[in-house]
């Protein structure tokens, strides 16, 4: 920190439930998505898309489509390659030198990957003209052999999605810092727990398909990109590299965006081919993608196996954690494909202090839409891991599954802690944590009706499931970004402007899609300089407004974002002081600043307002010597670490024994975020959390044919939930200052899904388990949770029958 | 091309459209009234809920010949010309039912055919009632809470409790 002369001001708004700024334009219609952006004149793009999930193209035959009213022009991958001169989509995270990264055309040449795979493009002067155009392009293919599950695409005899890599693995990458130390706790334990975990693919859905309009000014030879993107930054530096265009000569604008979720953060095809037909054409091109498009060509998440193995001494606790991983990276890598499962590589252990580690990962080509970062990333799935499977060390050691957390938790005067993966752990009282979330629970009371229902032999057992988690926020520390072989840095930019009337500017380059930085980070200022927050414009999302940034994504905002903007808005105090003190006849040390005026210590009536200031640098006319005019102060802030959020949710349910129904009929969580800017938004965060990270637990999967084909590719069929399926949640938070950043602060956004997940289906095993279930495979649909009660009570029907 | 004569917020209005042409995407490519957003094309988010004389109907289900003399609210129509929120845009604003916003023209009016149509919401009846509408980013706590209050019911959150307590006793 460079700036820390000023003494900080008093906190009015830091903490308030302050109602959001964003809200009124959203709630009205007034709000811009991008298929709301007028365009006269623009050519729709319609995407011809691969039928199979592994064919060679051998014929397109456009002549129909291009009977079609309203369609100009059919384009192939073979015409459309020289626009981008057979540069690829971009894959930003090279997780080992020999990884296999073969190129991804933004429409396919000769061959298509995946049921989804964009084959041709049609223009036309309507979005229904596109899409009938796209309808009647007729594509002859010669199906191959494909590769669809992802166990079985890892084994030496499954059909290749690449040919020419002899593979379907893209990489292996380890993390095993002491070997024998592991072999070693393995061979000594007394207790070893050995399980498997499937983990679906998952649909990201944000309500907001994907869109994207292309608008070129051709005498100047700029081009403007809106996209429904959660990274314009990160995307005009990917369209200008993939399609050799002057970085100079393009802006990128993401408006109102409506969700992300990871599905969001990417460079796509669509981007890149309505980019170059616009400078072609010299006219504006746009796509909107529908909500069955979406399912294809919108990136999945998760489509893990995990193999996970604890080695616990008799008491329980755990000395070294063991993981294999099979990711499915689908046919192409994405912009950070291969790195989700290295974000969750470090989180393996849990929150749980585990002397030894090791961690190995093999991403592996299939004939499915590539996946990439959904919500959480990679700490869901490690989070799942652990928790599920400190849930059978319970069991076998006979413990309570709370005790054997708080047997194994990192303890809070260890803090910082420095973890088997060789992270360094911020701050935290775990156990704090727990003993607040099971009182909120009524654990107790909730154990009793448990014990009630199975005395009485009730059809109707419920399940009390726990989960402990932490992860690795704020991302992040460019120099470990590096040491993964990360293509980019992970630092975000701030400027503070004062304007002559006293009214502030803040640009960010977090780009919001629904977080509420807007209110937030008027809040940070608003509290620095003494002023009201409605003072405080924030500006983002467009790239000749805020050129600086690493956007939003990794519950990285606040942390990154937000601290940048805090230490601008010091900056400008500093730069203000000097003007004070200059006026003032004082000298710096001597003022303090308060309620919007500086003074000097000891003589209250001799004092400048932050207004007369603001005015001064302005003019310019009686300035310190050697200062330059205008209040206004940039900052880049590299985050020296990552920050650690953490908390316990317990979840308790109910199971129909005798339809497999399940019901939640009780959610509680506990979180420790850090120091909280606005408890509203904390609380909205965590609630949409925990409901994505139950969905994947009960109702949500992408379901694949044998042959490839994504059956739940509409909201019919993939089950995102309503609010008749919601439980309520109640909410308590501890809170752990974070040291890493001057507010104290460490990220919410994807601590709901994280923690949720496991704390569901260890509820419903907990429910079971006196039915001999030990393991109910995701999605607990009510068929899946039937099967597992019936296997499980053959299984003991054939034990009795033996004994 | 077919001539349809619509009452969208008041203020009657002609258009020329393909017999085809939805419904949602009359009132926003030829109307411009870009508020109602479209989230899936099976009926399935709600996304485009308005009201058509009155009552909720999902606008990608109609076809803009199907509303022809029909009077049509938009969420553009809701807020008083003055720019004040409607009670139950109000509701969502101050219970934070809304992130992203992409669900919440449809949200709202859905919310407020339901507390048109049902005079004693309870959480229950809020649940059910919004279950065609799909938000991905609230987990719905503080959406129901925002309908409950606009509809001058009682909080769920108390109800809650007491519901808590009832199940612990439960045998």
């Amino acid at each position: 920190m460079t700036a820390t002369a000023t003494a900080p001001a008093k906190e009015t708004h830091f903490g308030a439930r302050r109602l959001r700024r964003e809200d009124p334009a959203l709630l009205t219609g007034e709000a811009r998505f991008i298929d709301d952006l007028p365009l006269p004149g623009a050519l729709w793009m319609g995407v011809v898309r691969s039928t199979e999930a592994h064919a060679a193209i051998t014929h397109i035959d456009a002549s129909a489509a291009l009977r079609v009213q309203g369609v100009t022009e059919v384009l192939t991958g073979e015409d459309l390659a020289p626009l981008w001169g057979g540069a690829a989509l971009p894959c930003a995270w090279p997780v080992t030198d020999d990884m296999h990264n073969p190129p991804h055309l933004p429409v396919a040449v000769g061959e298509a990957k995946y049921a989804g795979d964009a084959v041709a493009v049609v223009l036309a002067t309507s979005r229904y003209a596109a899409a009938d155009g796209a309808a009647a392009v007729v594509v002859d293919y010669d199906p191959k052999p494909a590769a669809i599950d992802l166990a079985e695409a890892a084994a030496p005899q499954s059909p290749l999605v690449h040919e020419s890599l002899g593979t379907n693995a893209s990489y292996t990458w380890e993390l095993t810092p002491d070997p024998d130390a592991v072999n070693k706790a393995f061979a000594e334990a007394a207790h070893v727990i050995e399980e498997r975990f499937v983990q679906q693919r998952l649909i990201p859905a944000a309500m907001e398909p994907r869109g994207v309009a292309a608008v070129p000014s051709p005498a100047g030879g700029e081009l403007t990109l809106y996209s429904a993107t959660q990274i314009p930054h990160i995307l005009k530096v990917m369209t200008a590299v993939t399609l050799g265009i002057g970085e100079n000569k393009l802006r990128v604008v993401a408006p109102a965006v409506g969700g992300g979720f990871g599905s969001k953060l990417n460079v796509y095809a669509e981007e890149i081919i309505c980019s170059a037909l616009a400078l072609r054409k010299g006219v504006p091109v746009r796509w909107t993608e529908s909500r069955s498009e979406a399912a294809l060509a919108t990136i999945q998440g998760r489509g893990q196996v995990q193999d996970i193995a604890l080695a616990a001494d008799a008491d329980g606790k755990v000395q070294a954690v063991r993981v294999r991983l099979l990711a499915d990276m689908g046919a192409y890598l994405q912009l950070v494909t291969p790195g989700i499962p290295l974000l969750g590589a470090f989180l393996y252990h849990g929150c749980y202090d585990i002397p030894h580690y090791s961690f190995v990962c093999t991403g592996v080509f299939t004939n499915k839409t590539p996946t990439d970062a959904y919500r959480g990333a990679g700490r869901p799935e490690a989070t799942y891991a652990i928790e599920r499977a400190m849930d059978s060390l319970a069991a076998a050691v006979g413990l309570a599954p709370e005790e054997v957390r708080a047997r194994n938790f990192i303890r809070a005067d260890a803090f910082p802690y420095t973890s088997c993966a060789g992270l360094q752990f911020d701050s935290g009282d775990y156990h704090a944590v727990l003993d607040r979330a099971k009182a909120l629970a009524g654990l107790d009371e909730r154990r009793a009706e448990q014990a009630r229902r199975r005395t009485a032999g009730s059809s109707r057992p419920i399940g009390i499931g726990f989960s402990s988690y932490v992860e690795m926020c704020g991302l992040a520390p460019s120099r470990v970004l590096a040491s993964l072989n990360y293509g980019a840095g992970g630092w975000e930019a701030a400027t503070v402007r004062v304007l002559p009337t006293a009214k502030v500017q803040v640009v960010t380059g977090a780009t919001p899609h629904g977080q509420g930085h807007e209110t937030a980070w008027s809040m940070i200022v608003a509290d620095r300089l003494g002023i009201d927050p409605d003072d405080v414009e924030v500006l983002h999302s467009d790239t000749a407004v805020s050129p600086t940034g690493m956007d939003t994504y990794g519950s990285r905002s606040l942390a990154v974002g937000g601290t940048a903007i805090y230490m601008a808005t010091e900056r400008v105090l500093d730069k203000a002081r000097a003007i004070a003190a200059h006026r003032l006849e004082a000298s710096p040390d001597d003022l303090e600043y308060a309620d919007g005026s500086f003074r000097v210590r000891g003589t209250p009536a001799s004092s400048v307002a932050f207004g007369e200031i603001a005015f001064a640098a302005f003019t310019a006319h009686d300035l310190p010597d050697g200062m330059e005019p205008n209040l206004e102060a940039h900052a880049t802030y590299d985050p020296p670490n990552f920050t650690f959020p953490n908390g316990t949710h317990v979840a308790a349910v109910e199971v129909d024994t005798e339809t497999g129904a399940v019901e939640v009929i009780d959610y509680v969580a506990v979180d420790d975020c850090g120091r909280q800017v606005n408890p509203l938004i904390v609380e909205g965060q965590v609630h949409g959390g925990i409901l994505q990270g139950a969905a994947q637990a009960l109702y949500e999967d992408a379901v694949y044919t044998d042959d490839g084909q994504l059956v739940t590719s509409s909201l019919v069929d993939y089950l995102v939930p309503s609010a008749a399926e919601a439980p309520r949640y109640r909410l308590d938070s501890h809170v752990s200052p974070s040291p890493t950043n001057p507010m104290g602060v460490k990220g919410i956004g994807e601590a709901g899904t994280i923690a949720a997940t496991p704390a569901v289906i260890n509820a419903i095993v907990d429910a079971l388990r006196p039915l001999g279930v030990t393991d109910v495979e995701m999605p607990a649909s009510p068929q899946t949770v039937w099967r597992a009660i019936e296997a499980a009570r053959a299984a003991a029907r054939t034990a009795g029958g033996a004994s | 091309m077919q001539l349809v004569t619509l009452t969208v917020n008041g203020e009657e209005r002609s258009l020329e459209v393909e017999p085809r042409t939805l419904l949602v995407h009359a009132l926003r490519d030829n109307l411009g009234l870009t508020g109602t957003n479209i989230g899936c094309d099976s009926s399935s988010c709600g996304a485009c809920t308005i009201l058509v004389d009155g009552l909720s109907a999902k606008s990608c289900t109609l076809l803009a010949v199907q509303a022809d003399g029909a009077d049509i609210t938009t969420i553009e129509g809701v807020a008083d010309p003055d720019g004040t929120l409607h009670p139950v845009q109000q509701a969502f604003h101050e219970c934070h039912a809304l992130q992203c916003g992409y669900c919440t023209p449809g949200m709202v009016m859905a919310a407020m055919s339901l507390i048109d149509e049902y005079p004693d919401l309870d959480e229950a009846g809020v649940r059910s009632g919004l279950e065609g509408n799909l938000c991905r980013c609230t987990g719905y706590q503080n959406i129901v809470d925002a309908v409950l209050q606009a509809a001058g019911a009682a909080p769920a959150g108390q109800a809650t409790a007491a519901a808590t307590a009832a199940a612990g006793s439960t045998p």
